[in-house]
């Protein structure tokens, strides 16, 4: 019964780091384009995506 | 870079660059000071390679500070400094073998409610898989006190999840119940709050059966189903708001003293008289009282050959002034000429669509009374036979969960993201789910002419009575001419020009004049470049041009708008299938007969844009289902009134934001590929909606008879829901074989020019 008292907080902690790295990864668009990352590793030059703006109203 | 680059299958003309230039700045968005961003939908990006050469030209052009493509979507993200004219992203383009258009289909803005649907559906898959750990250990007959505190972890983790993913469906439950209607998010959220409350009561009371799992499980398969539909959704139609940017914003007016003042074209009143310079648009509707020149009207009326302007002229407004300044005199104010017309026009038209209620409305309107009551029932029911308020109302939320929609609310979404990923594979743009339930029921297709089964833009054709020498000369002339002729004989250059020209010369209506030593040539009209009437050649068509030297002439060149590819084999496969055809073109009488006699089908010239839009609501009132196919803008009411529209991705930019499908490639074939995944489409839909009911059907008697248990819910939920996904995910698209190089010369049956494009 003790086991439970580390074990399960230890599940959950682990779940929760994973839904926290998922919200990053899709807050900094990484998953826009997943064709193209693919070929992306390929090569050298940097490879920044174009940083997400405030989308102000078109003129 | 052998792979790609080619573009053999999506090549097409270059429109004017000066119109294209401006409607890359208008079509633009500010991201910051002094940059704007571009979005450029590049349909032949396809592998690694063309990231990088795509990037690197354009990475190169003046003025450009960041490329990106985006292979998935295959588009590329500009950004620029907008000090200056817009750099020629889509020329460069093409010069590195890319076909290019502008797009702005649905980037509009960073769609929020996405994004928070998304983080809904992590939060809710978090918490269900974790509830789901501790409820099987519990299904495996835990000890009791294991239980009750494996259930506590579950409620704790169960409550913040619902809290934040649930909300999505409480607000608009909300929404319907305050106006009084009930929606399917009203049993939804009824259900998991229900079932969660019990689960609670369960939980303090020590009880053996708790809910939670189900509760939050159904969240997250429901929310995978509303974010599926949610992008399948229609964007807002930025239709009307394009229109505005045919428009001309302001014109050179000459006031009363002789002054000329820049008034905005909502200032112009009927008898003001207006500067127009050669490349600008017609402001508002007007006669023409002093100048010649040519006027490109393709857009407006689908003419392909440009029209002369001279005094007396009647202009319509959005037609594009190509050759010489003209004077005219205002006719009508900006809000009653021809533009404003068509706004007028195509906001009834679109109003008229919005009754279409698509399917899974339809069922979700049905199925929340019946859900109600069938709960409602079981309370009664139990609490009559039983007189155990405790059991009646567990019965009636056991009832509520299995009923949740799980599986209706995948069956439609589920097939429709299925048909737009097998679409997108062959170049098809969906814009819209509900089009996709429309198009499969259609049963005759309208085509336009110009810019639909053709390609819009003049060619040259039979070159080969003309020596390369010769053909060099009439180019480098004709370089200097924004006329389509020109354009097109420039196109077809293929040798440096032998000399050099001085004071070339444009003569709007008739042609172009330039001096090389002590001759003179001139390439236009037959009867302007010649001087002696003996040699003019007997009266031909109008599409063709002379080149002469001092009155002599060197060569004649002929043109014809080019067919689109595969237009023959689309429409022998569509009258297999039964479809009734028609042409109806706003273009002149002889080459609407000539190109429908060829295909065989039925056409109508002549037809002012007023007209299209009546000619399709006339054929839906005799109880046809009309499929509308139309680039111009003359078509733009005709695609808003048709049951279903597509339109090519060169379309005006007004046509493609009108259009239920765009298709990016140049092939025609695109149409009956698109009926037919729609047909598959709309066949898979009823299949699930099918197996939904019987799902529901199997499930709700043992609900009603108070049998079911959490562990008895959580399978027969989650596995209506994955049939109905595996259901859905059958759908085959048809693969459209690569197009080779020599394939595309021959459909063309064009030598000179294709050749030199394709080996680009």
């Amino acid at each position: 019964m003790m086991d439970y008292f580390y074990l399960i907080p230890i599940a959950i902690g682990i779940g929760l780091t994973a839904l926290a790295a998922f919200m990053w990864s899709l807050k900094s668009g990484q998953y826009d384009d997943l064709d193209g990352a693919a070929e992306r590793v390929l090569f050298e030059e940097s490879d920044a995506p174009i940083p997400p703006t405030a989308w102000p109203k078109r003129q | 870079m052998s792979c790609c680059g080619s573009g053999a299958g999506y090549q097409q003309i270059a429109p004017d660059p000066l119109a294209a230039g401006e409607e890359v700045r208008l079509a633009s968005r500010v991201v910051a000071d002094d940059v704007r961003q571009t979005d450029l939908s590049v349909p032949s990006v396809h592998c690694g390679g063309c990231i990088r050469t795509i990037e690197k030209v354009l990475g190169e052009l003046d003025g450009v500070e960041q490329a990106r493509v985006n292979l998935s979507t295959r588009r590329v993200t500009i950004r620029w400094r907008a000090d200056g004219v817009p750099p020629p992203f889509i020329e460069a383009l093409r010069g590195a073998g890319y076909e290019a258009h502008l797009f702005d289909i649905d980037a509009d803005e960073k769609d929020s409610t996405l994004s928070e649907l998304v983080r809904a559906l992590a939060v809710s898959g978090f918490a269900a898989s974790n509830i789901m750990l501790l409820s099987v250990s519990i299904w495996s007959g835990a000890e009791p006190e294991t239980r009750d505190l494996f259930h506590w972890i579950s409620a704790l983790i169960a409550f913040p999840a619902l809290a934040y993913s649930g909300r999505v469906f409480f607000r608009s439950a909300w929404r319907a119940l305050k106006h009084g209607r009930t929606a399917m998010d009203v049993p939804i959220s009824l259900g998991v709050l229900l079932a969660f409350g019990m689960s609670l009561y369960e939980t303090v009371q020590r009880g053996s059966h708790a809910y939670f799992d189900a509760s939050i499980s159904l969240l997250f398969f429901l929310l995978i189903g509303r974010t599926l539909d949610h992008m399948m959704r229609d964007r807002a139609r930025p239709a009307v708001k394009g229109l505005a940017r045919l428009a001309a914003r302001g014109a050179l007016v000459v006031q009363p003293g002789g002054t000329q003042t820049y008034l905005s074209v909502s200032e112009i009143q009927p008898g003001m008289t207006i500067m127009l310079a050669a490349g600008e648009r017609v402001p508002v509707d007007a006669r023409v009282t002093k100048g010649i020149s040519d006027l490109d009207v393709s857009l407006v009326s689908g003419e392909s050959v440009p029209q002369l302007a001279s005094p007396g002229s009647v202009l319509r407004a959005g037609t594009l002034n190509l050759t010489g300044p003209l004077t005219i005199v205002a006719t009508a104010a900006a809000g009653d000429s021809f533009l404003a017309e068509m706004v007028r026009m195509m906001e009834a038209d679109e109003q008229g669509r919005s009754t279409y209620r698509r399917i899974a409305d339809r069922a979700a309107g049905l199925y929340a009374p019946v859900v109600h009551l069938t709960a409602f029932v079981t309370l009664i029911g139990w609490l009559v036979v039983t007189g155990d308020i405790h059991r009646a109302v567990t019965c009636a939320i056991a009832v509520l969960i299995i009923t949740c929609p799980c599986a209706l609310d995948l069956a439609v979404p589920m097939v429709q993201v299925v048909a737009a990923r097998r679409l997108f594979e062959n170049g098809i743009m969906l814009r819209d789910g509900g089009a996709l339930e429309r198009l499969a029921e259609i049963d005759t297709v309208v085509f336009d002419k110009t810019g639909t089964l053709t390609l819009g833009n003049p060619r040259l054709i039979d070159t080969g009575a003309v020596t390369p020498q010769t053909l060099a000369i009439a180019a480098a002339i004709a370089s200097h001419s924004r006329h389509p002729y020109s354009r097109a004989l420039a196109a077809a250059q293929t040798l440096n020009p032998p000399m050099s020209f001085e004071d070339i010369s444009e003569h709007p209506g008739s042609g172009l004049e330039a001096r090389s030593g002590a001759s003179v040539y001139r390439l236009g009209r037959a009867a302007w470049a010649l001087s002696c009437a003996s040699e003019l050649p007997p009266p031909s068509d109008e599409a063709s041009v002379v080149l002469a030297k001092d009155g002599r002439q060197l060569a004649e060149f002929h043109f014809n708008d080019r067919l689109r590819a595969d237009v023959g084999e689309a429409i022998t496969r569509l009258t297999s299938d039964g479809f009734a055809m028609e042409v109806v073109s706003g273009d002149r009488e002889e080459p609407v007969r000539v190109l429908a006699a060829d295909l065989g089908v039925p056409y109508t010239a002549r037809v002012l844009p007023g007209g299209k839009a009546e000619h399709v609501a006339s054929l839906a009132t005799a109880g046809r289902k009309v499929l509308m196919v139309g680039d111009g803008l003359n078509d733009t009411p005709a695609l808003a009134a048709a049951y279903a529209s597509m339109a090519p991705a060169s379309a005006a930019d007004i046509g493609r934001n009108v259009a239920d499908l765009v298709f990016l490639h140049e092939s025609l074939s695109a149409v009956p590929q698109a009926i037919a995944l729609a047909r598959a489409a709309g066949r898979l839909v009823r299949q699930n909606l099918a197996l939904a009911v019987v799902y529901n059907l199997v499930a709700v008697p043992i609900a009603v008879l108070g049998n079911v248990t959490p562990l008895a819910a959580a399978v027969a939920m989650s596995g209506s829901s994955i049939v109905v996904v595996a259901n859905a995910l059958r759908l085959k698209g048809e693969r459209t074989a690569p197009r080779t190089q020599a394939a595309e010369v021959s459909a063309t049956g064009v030598a000179g020019p294709t050749v030199l494009e394709a080996a680009e």
